[in-house]
């Protein structure tokens, strides 16, 4: 398909030097540690956001901090592109390398360092996935609470970097909310240590900073995270409704009257069929839209906030409620929702947006992305977090009509913009990326983006971190 | 020297009066409702700009839980339209008035440029956790918007944290964005009996672990406990843990909490009046609120540190301490002198934290380092940035650092 978001322009005088480049960096790791042959630096080319690739110049895959930080050191020195990697699980191709780029993967930085239980933190190297960290600290009864539908394979590294959500963080938080300290590399190589045990460090919030900043600040090789008991019990309960208005207002009402559940996940009606049939996860098929509530803690407790959700779900006309009977049903309930992306994928190709909206404004967003898909002549699946107003409208297409695949895009851009236009923003939790980079005009004025490329600037003077993401390639200072 | 104080009224005069001190290089002290001015270290600027008269909530629809305000705005204002509608800042702002003195307004403002929380940060997140969206003047007089008000943002680089808690050294906040929820419907708080300092870390810990959602957890040991509610608590060293919640789900873990703690010892339960005013107390640092020519001292450190560090310096010097986030947030009160230099080779001893001078005379405050100082590396990125956002380092110089080398980045040449 045709291209519509551009790429910095490869530096001819670095591809004309990648032997010597090479040649230095492989000095600089452990045998086997860089990837050069272009058949083996296929797997690199993309992520989740499969529409762009880029072959990398090479892909360095370092086994501590020091050979991240010597790596570093040398690309600023000679002004070559850095893109760092976890897991490649970016919905919006902010691991997408560029030809002139030397790819860090933190995949062998994969150990947990340290659990701490008395402090209820966790210290873990970047490669580390966000799942194994619940998995070390499951038989002590604590988690790690951000859970990105990737969590099997997207990495804290990663997540700290998008500063990713999940279906739970309507009552836990997303990534910044849980993260305690990072080691980091920066441009020139030093590595520092920004926070730590403590829950808050002196001097400005970098930590705030840095998550979230997509790779543009510099490398994250460890973090410590924070830990959190686990409930007694969680118990997901289906809500079917006739509208997604319907759906959307009772979402409005449970949490305006005080009750928070650890998470409300919206479907429609595509979007149930799709679970459904890859799941069998029983959910109710006559119903428009499907929420998804769970609620925590003891028996009493759950039953004692279910009965107040369900008066209420009641109220606005709800027509089929189901909750789940064992761990098994509720396992299901989970399966078909977090898998929601990758069953879309088996029956067409799709994009995911990420757009967030006020909370007042899901039932006219969820209208009026109907209105622009079918404008479009495409469908739609909605899926998303509607106890925090993130929504994830999936557009169907397919990839091999590049016209159609350049209308989904099109459509895409247009949800976005009306979730700014709603009062929300571009990207909830998968991050800008070179996906929503050109849109950032639509959300922020120069100036706002000036300044925030001007912090970048503060951390990286020349701009060698993952330089094709985030800011518009047109407007950006002379660096 | 006479101070000229200026009162901007909207936020295009704000900017034009930061502006024109941008280009003449002229320092500018800010200044919400002044009850922190005493924090921090003791700004030197010939003009102040008073941000009070910035004032009033711009946006609050209750069901969407977001509240937007300008940032003179007192906190009591939005504290009363808040409780109108059952909803609250989660992260129960500490009012310093207590222990600083000082009869102004807090404002909003000043609550996210300190990043002012309290007991409940310890599961709901501190003020910047809340934070959403900000409006700021930078030092060069433009107003810049980040954030949004929405829960979930991840649009371009969180420029909202990086404000918070900044002091007032990256830009002045004009308007402020942030979450709120629904109060609790009821809280209790468990009162453990007679643990000392160690014990009780141990027992903070354990209960942490539980799955029965403790709020906020405290310790008082013996010298404080008196000083808390008007005496009712006693002699004994007291520990805290705060159960926030439904009627149904604060019932049911009230009494799972205190089987689990029956292994530490004797506990009884305050109901949710007496709860709310102890954690009050805890939250405005109460005991240290009498003697205000006593040094104070904030420490950050692991939760099982705490504890820690209060025996290794009584062995030193003359201190007074209680602690609050499971151990982890030490109110040291010193008996003379501020040992900062003491203190801090302890945090770094014991694994590393921060220590704050929150209360001392500006002399004191303008002759150690009120902040924990920072290592190079990060200290030379923190002045980069604050150069980026505020070239001629007019926006409370010296609040933060006293040098270009320090974290709150370069200070502007005083004349």
């Amino acid at each position: 398909m045709s291209e519509m978001i551009a790429f910095l322009a490869p530096d001819p005088a670095i591809l004309k030097r990648r032997a010597a480049i090479l040649a230095d960096i492989g000095d600089m790791l452990p045998p086997d540690a860089l990837v050069t042959e272009a058949r083996e630096l296929v797997p690199f080319e993309t992520d989740a956001f499969v529409s762009y690739r880029r072959l990398p110049l090479a892909v360095a895959l370092p086994e501590t901090t020091e050979q991240v930080a010597a790596i570093v050191k040398y690309c600023h020195r000679e002004g070559i592109p850095v893109i760092p990697r976890g897991a490649g699980t970016s919905l919006s191709g902010g691991a997408i390398p560029q030809e002139d780029a030397v790819v860090i993967g933190l995949s062998r930085l994969n150990r947990i360092i340290e659990v701490d239980l008395p402090n209820r933190c966790a210290r873990v190297q970047a490669g580390v996935t966000n799942i194994s960290i619940s998995q070390a600290v499951d038989a002590d009864g604590f988690f790690y609470a951000p859970d990105p539908s990737s969590q099997l394979a997207c990495t804290i590294g990663g997540n700290i970097g998008m500063n990713s959500g999940g279906a739970h963080c309507l009552k836990y938080g997303v990534t910044t909310n849980n993260l305690l300290g990072v080691r980091m590399v920066l441009f020139d190589g030093s590595i520092v240590e920004i926070g730590g045990k403590a829950l808050d460090a002196s001097g400005y919030d970098l930590l705030g900073l840095i998550c979230g900043s997509e790779g543009q600040l510099g490398i994250v090789t460890e973090a410590t995270v924070r830990l959190l008991a686990k409930p007694e019990g969680a118990r997901p309960v289906l809500f079917g409704f006739p509208t997604s208005e319907a759906a959307g207002a009772c979402v409005s009402e449970v949490i305006g009257t005080g009750i928070i559940p650890v998470a409300i996940e919206f479907m429609d009606k595509p979007a149930i069929e799709i679970c459904e049939a890859f799941a069998h996860a029983g959910y109710p098929m006559d119903v428009e839209a499907l929420l998804i509530v769970e609620v925590e803690g003891s028996e009493e407790e759950m039953d004692a906030m279910l009965a107040r959700i369900v008066d209420i779900a009641k109220r606005h006309g709800v027509t089929a409620i189901k909750e789940s009977q064992s761990a098994t049903e509720a396992a299901l309930i989970w399966k078909g929702r977090k898998s929601a992306f990758g069953a879309t994928g088996r029956i067409a190709d799709y994009i995911c947006m990420d757009g967030t909206v006020p909370l007042g404004q899901l039932s006219h967003v969820l209208k009026e992305t109907s209105v622009i898909v079918a404008k479009y002549g495409l469908r739609v699946a909605n899926v998303f977090h509607a106890g925090d107003g993130n929504m994830h409208p999936l557009i169907l297409f397919n990839a091999n009509d590049p016209e159609e695949a350049h209308k989904a895009e099109l459509a895409g851009n247009d949800i976005l913009k009306l979730c700014v236009d709603a009062g929300g923003c571009l990207t909830g939790e998968h991050g800008v990326g070179v996906e929503k980079r050109d849109l950032m005009t639509h959300q922020y004025a120069p100036a706002d983006l000036r300044q925030q490329m001007d912090v970048r600037s503060a951390f990286d003077p020349k701009w060698i971190f993952n330089p094709s993401k985030v800011f518009p390639l047109e407007g950006r200072q002379k660096q | 020297m006479t101070t000229e104080i200026a009162r901007p009224a909207s936020e295009e005069e704000l900017a034009a009066i930061v502006a024109s001190a941008g280009r003449e290089g002229e320092p500018l002290e800010i200044v919400g409702g002044g009850t922190r001015r005493g924090l921090g270290r003791p700004v030197q600027a010939a003009r102040t700009v008073d941000l009070s008269a910035l004032s009033g909530i711009t946006a609050y629809n209750p069901a969407e839980l977001v509240m937007s305000a300008r940032a003179g705005t007192p906190l009591s204002e939005i504290e009363a339209e808040l409780d109108r509608n059952g909803q609250m800042l989660t992260f129960e702002p500490m009012d310093h008035r207590l222990l600083l003195g000082g009869d102004g307004e807090p404002t909003i403002g000043g609550v996210f440029a300190a990043n002012v929380s309290g007991p409940r940060r310890l599961s709901a997140g501190a003020a910047r956790d809340s934070l959403l969206g900000v409006r700021f003047v930078n030092g060069s007089g433009e107003v810049i918007k980040s954030g949004g008000r929405v829960m979930k943002n991840v649009t371009g680089l969180d420029l909202v944290k990086l404000l918070a808690g900044s002091w007032g050294t990256l830009g002045v906040l004009s308007e402020v964005t942030f979450k709120v929820l629904p109060k609790p419907e009821t809280s209790a708080t468990l009162v453990v009996s007679g643990l000392n300092d160690a014990e009780a870390a141990a027992a903070m810990a354990s209960a942490m672990a539980l799955s029965v959602e403790v709020s906020s957890a405290a310790h008082l040991p013996t010298s404080v406990v008196n000083r808390f509610m008007g005496g009712a608590l006693g002699w004994e060293p007291a520990t805290l843990l705060r159960l926030e919640g439904l009627e149904q789900s604060v019932m049911v873990r009230k009494e799972k909490l205190a089987r689990a703690m029956a292994a530490y010892g004797d506990s009884r339960l305050l109901n949710a009046q007496e709860s709310a005013t102890i954690w009050r107390e805890v939250r405005d640092v109460h005991p240290f609120a009498a003697d205000r020519n006593k040094p104070v001292w904030r420490v950050s450190v692991a939760p099982t540190i705490g504890h820690q560090l209060v025996a290794a310096l009584r062995l030193r010097t003359g201190v007074d301490a209680y602690y609050d986030w499971q151990g982890g947030l030490v109110w040291l009160q010193m008996e003379q002198d501020v040992e900062d230099e003491l203190l801090r080779a302890f945090i770094s001893k014991l694994g590393g934290g921060h220590a704050m001078l929150v209360r001392a005379s500006d002399a004191v405050r303008a002759s150690v380092e009120v902040f924990e100082p920072q290592p190079a590396a990060l200290a030379a990125l923190s002045t980069r940035i604050r150069a980026q956002l505020d070239p001629a380092g007019i926006l409370n110089p010296g609040r933060m650092t006293a040098g270009p080398a320090g974290s709150g980045g370069a200070d502007a040449p005083v004349n």
